[in-house]
């Protein structure tokens, strides 16, 4: 299987604080990768080094062997490398057909000559991204809010149309940064549905932060743990649960009659 | 000659310095630029004028009274102006400090004309010379220095040493927090423009003195001048501020002597433009990092 | 209510057009009073530069406040052409439109790494120092003096005269812009520059450059603005630096907040109200930078999204400007 992802000692400081010290992950083709680790741990800081919003201090990282240190994110879009927000960041005055609209390439790449003077090639062309869009929408159930303003909908569903959205880009590798957080049990369902359907079904990489356990557990192939830092453990999620290391992580060295 | 340019330049950066001192205060709690600042420093030395000329108040009483009544003015101005729009986007709140702006400029025009007023006739003020070897000193200037650099010292004893000093400072890091902590963040944020407006009108009175001149649209120039010395300085640092008001008074006193006195005015938007540029956090400023 | 009448010409938009069409092609000949034509040529004239303000400040979030500058680089770049190198009108008002344009792209190149407020002074400062230049430079502009005797268009022997034939030039480029704006806003490129607006981070993690649409949104608008510069120029045969102040921009500003920034309509009431009841209200003309600082905070307190911008626009314009292919066999 292809090596999608490949980070060599990223390392990341802030004035003086080390956030993310020397992590070296990867990530195989098909495989749903998730980051997991308490907060403070790295995670987004790292999310952000892989998305182009920082450039790290050291080291470098590989997508599909290119070496993408440093890139800007929108330049990773081009890539095929795109990304979801913890605290949602969709336009919010925008329906949810345009915040998917204008993350497609034919449409935001749209010349100005083109947009002004265009006849009906340009209304084609149109159509056809305006019919991708759609089938997005369609696959997320959100087709019969087309109309709808991205800040009128439910909680659950903006989370969704936000990965909608990375989907328009065309990208094949999302990262999706706490995808599930403030969902219910029934919207995580759906949520994991989606994922799966993304990775499985669509042949794109996903690899997400996420805080919720039972969830990240059920649905990861891997999971890479962070914790100030450092990676302190990689492997099955079976193999997670039981590393001694990553619990106390969590959960502090408990007393010493502690037992589980 | 050299001396003579320096403190030529160090009496014109105290009165860029206290004007600075306004934006910075400004800035550094409520992240906004008030644009507006520039014509409450030009209508600060108005109404002092207005103290001698038509009261017939000798200075030193003009001073303290109109100084008073700008910042009483500052506070009706962040109260119409600035507070109830305090959550809305920065764009708002910029377009607000510009219709602030243009009214009180325009507003100064209808009431005194766009032509310049001369303050010596009622200032009450004599001139004196002192005269050192090449170096001309005028009484005017060391009072002007003087004053300036008291005035600054108290700021600084009052931000640093008493309790609402500490509330403001508390208000400037986070006003969220200050609220929880008991500041009363509205109280703290009049009291800021009401200083500010204050040390502005004691510079426009400087100013005016010094220069003999005081017409509707010198706070548009001197503004722009003491903006770009906060800058400079930092914005949002107190210090920042009085330093860059020195710094910039000197570099514009020493370019118009040596280099060209036609471009006068354009020193301080070349500083401006430089600091923006390559160091936008300025001398003593923090650099602001976006979290994502 | 303003919902209602959007939706109303939009249904009936083959009747609406021509009437409306109709109705400003005939105004000549019901506003026969040349003072009033004069009044009408200068709305065309706001409204070209309250639409390309709004382009840059309304849409793409840049406060702009040198705009008058941009107006004036247009007029006298027009004006020189025509005077000095006898350039016709309309070659001049495209090579006008072509270099202000640049100035719009030199300004923005660096400006646009800038936040906000400070964006908004260097604009202002930039402002500035055109008028200075106009004023200053007096081997190229004359100076104060201002430069007179601008030659009327001329187009394939026939010369433009007289106010009513002024009035349709005007009418030309008005609706020529309104068109261009309209069909851009509602394009993709429109759509990633609101984006860039909205949120910057968003609109960067699908790929959407900001640096991009802010210099595009900075080059088109002033290359607007120098377009009808050069209209100004010929129209009035004289133009002088003070036509190009800084109260001249603070007047487009207004003009576009009071209509709504980011509505397109709106810009073009703005406009229009703001040329006309000041002419209405002679009198008050002492007062009118005054009512006009004060209405712009007034507006910001209580209706921010002006009086024109709340019924905002049609919900995916982009669809409804799009045409579903053939699929042939592919389906």
């Amino acid at each position: 299987m292809a090596q999608i992802l490949n980070t060599v000692n990223v390392t990341m400081k802030f004035a003086g604080l080390t956030a993310v010290d020397n992590v070296n992950i990867d990530q195989k083709e098909g495989e749903i990768l998730a980051l997991i680790g308490p907060n403070g741990a790295g995670k987004t800081t790292l999310f952000n080094i892989l998305t182009g919003v920082y450039k790290p201090t050291t080291g470098e990282i590989f997508y599909r062997g290119e070496n993408i240190t440093g890139l800007r994110p929108f330049q990773l879009v081009r890539k095929g490398i795109t990304r979801t927000f913890q605290n949602i960041r969709l336009f919010k005055d925008m329906t949810t057909l345009e915040n998917l609209l204008v993350a497609s390439p034919d449409c935001k790449d749209e010349k100005i000559l083109a947009a002004v003077f265009g006849g009906r090639s340009l209304r084609q062309k149109r159509g056809l991204v305006v019919e991708q869009c759609e089938s997005i929408l369609e696959t997320l159930k959100l087709q019969d809010k087309l109309e709808e303003l991205a800040c009128n909908l439910p909680y659950g569903k903006q989370r969704l149309l936000e990965i909608g959205r990375a989907l328009a880009t065309g990208a094949d590798y999302l990262l999706l940064d706490e995808p599930g957080a403030g969902m219910n049990s029934m919207e995580k369902e759906e949520l994991a549905q989606v994922i799966r359907y993304i990775t499985k079904d669509m042949h794109k990489n996903v690899l997400l932060i996420e805080h919720d356990m039972p969830f990240v557990m059920g649905i990861s192939d891997r999971i890479v743990v962070l914790d100030h830092g450092i990676k302190i453990a990689e492997g099955l999620p079976s193999e997670i649960q039981n590393n001694q290391q990553v619990i106390e992580a969590y959960l502090g060295k408990g007393m010493p009659d502690d037992d589980d | 000659m050299f001396l003579q340019q320096m403190i030529n330049g160090i009496t014109v950066g105290g009165s860029y310095a206290l004007i600075a001192l306004g934006y910075t205060m400004v800035y550094g709690i409520l992240r906004i630029v008030n644009f507006a600042h520039g014509d409450v420093f030009m209508m600060g030395s108005f109404f002092g004028l207005f103290c001698m000329q038509f009261l017939g108040m000798p200075y030193y009483v003009a001073f303290p009274i109109a100084a008073i009544a700008t910042a009483i003015m500052g506070i009706i101005m962040e109260r119409v102006a600035y507070r109830p729009i305090r959550t809305a986007d920065s764009l708002t709140v910029m377009i607000s400090a510009l219709g602030v702006s243009t009214f009180l400029g325009n507003l100064a025009m209808v009431l005194w004309g766009s032509g310049t007023h001369a303050f010596s006739n009622f200032s009450g003020i004599t001139v004196s010379v002192y005269r050192f070897d090449n170096v001309v000193l005028s009484n005017i200037q060391i009072g002007f220095i003087v004053l300036s650099v008291l005035l600054m010292l108290a700021l600084y004893f009052v931000v640093n040493k008493t309790k609402i000093g500490i509330a403001m400072r508390a208000t400037s890091h986070n006003i969220k927090t200050a609220k929880l902590m008991g500041i009363n963040t509205d109280r703290i944020i009049s009291f800021t423009f009401g200083i500010g407006s204050a040390l502005a009108c004691v510079a426009g009175l400087l100013v005016g003195i010094y220069y003999d001149a005081v017409y509707p649209l010198i706070g548009y120039s001197y503004g722009l001048k003491a903006f770009a010395a906060a800058v400079l300085g930092g914005i949002g640092s107190i210090p920042g501020a009085m330093l860059g008001g020195f710094i910039m008074g000197i570099v514009e006193t020493l370019g118009a002597s040596y280099i060209s006195a036609g471009y006068r005015d354009a020193f301080a938007f070349a500083i401006l433009i430089i600091v923006l540029i390559f160091r936008p956090a300025g001398i003593l400023g923090k650099k602001e990092i976006d979290k994502v | 209510m303003n919902r209602k009448i959007q939706q109303f010409v939009f249904e009936h938009k083959k009747m609406v057009i021509p009437i409306a069409a109709l109705l400003l092609l005939g105004l000549p000949f019901f506003v026969t009073n040349s003072y009033f034509l004069h009044i009408l040529i200068m709305v065309c004239i706001y409204i070209c530069l309250a639409l390309s303000l709004n382009l840059v400040t309304g849409y793409a979030g840049q406060l702009v406040l040198g705009h008058a500058a941009f107006y004036g680089i247009g007029a006298y770049a027009g004006a020189l052409l025509m005077l000095k190198l006898q350039v016709n009108f309309f070659v001049a008002l495209l090579l006008s439109a072509a270099i202000t344009g640049l100035f719009g792209f030199l300004l923005g190149m660096p400006a646009l790494r800038l936040r906000g407020d400070y964006l908004a002074i260097v604009t202002l400062g930039f402002g500035e120092i055109v008028r200075l230049v106009f004023v200053n430079w007096k081997g190229l502009t004359r100076g104060p003096a201002g430069l007179p005797g601008i030659p009327s268009p001329q187009i394939f022997g026939f010369t433009i005269s007289g106010r009513t034939e002024f009035y349709y030039l005007a009418l030309i480029l008005a609706l020529f812009t309104i068109f261009f704006m309209v069909k851009l806003i509602n394009s993709g490129v429109g759509m990633a520059m609101q984006t860039v607006k909205n949120d910057e981070i968003a609109a960067e993690a699908i790929g959407i450059q900001p640096r991009k649409y802010k210099i595009m949104a900075f080059v088109i608008s002033s290359a607007f603005a120098g377009m009808i510069g050069c209209f100004f120029a010929s129209y009035l045969s004289y133009i002088s630096p003070t036509a190009f102040v800084y109260n001249t921009s603070m007047t487009i500003l207004t003009m576009a907040v009071l209509g709504g920034l980011g509505s397109i309509m709106g810009s073009i009431l703005g406009a229009s109200i703001l040329v006309i009841v000041p002419e209405m209200l002679r009198f008050l003309n002492d007062y009118r930078m005054l009512i006009f600082g004060a209405l712009m905070v007034f507006m910001m307190i209580f209706k921010p999204e002006g009086f024109w911008g709340a019924g905002k626009r049609r919900r995916n314009i982009y669809k409804i400007n799009s045409e579903v292919p053939d699929h042939g066999s592919n389906s």
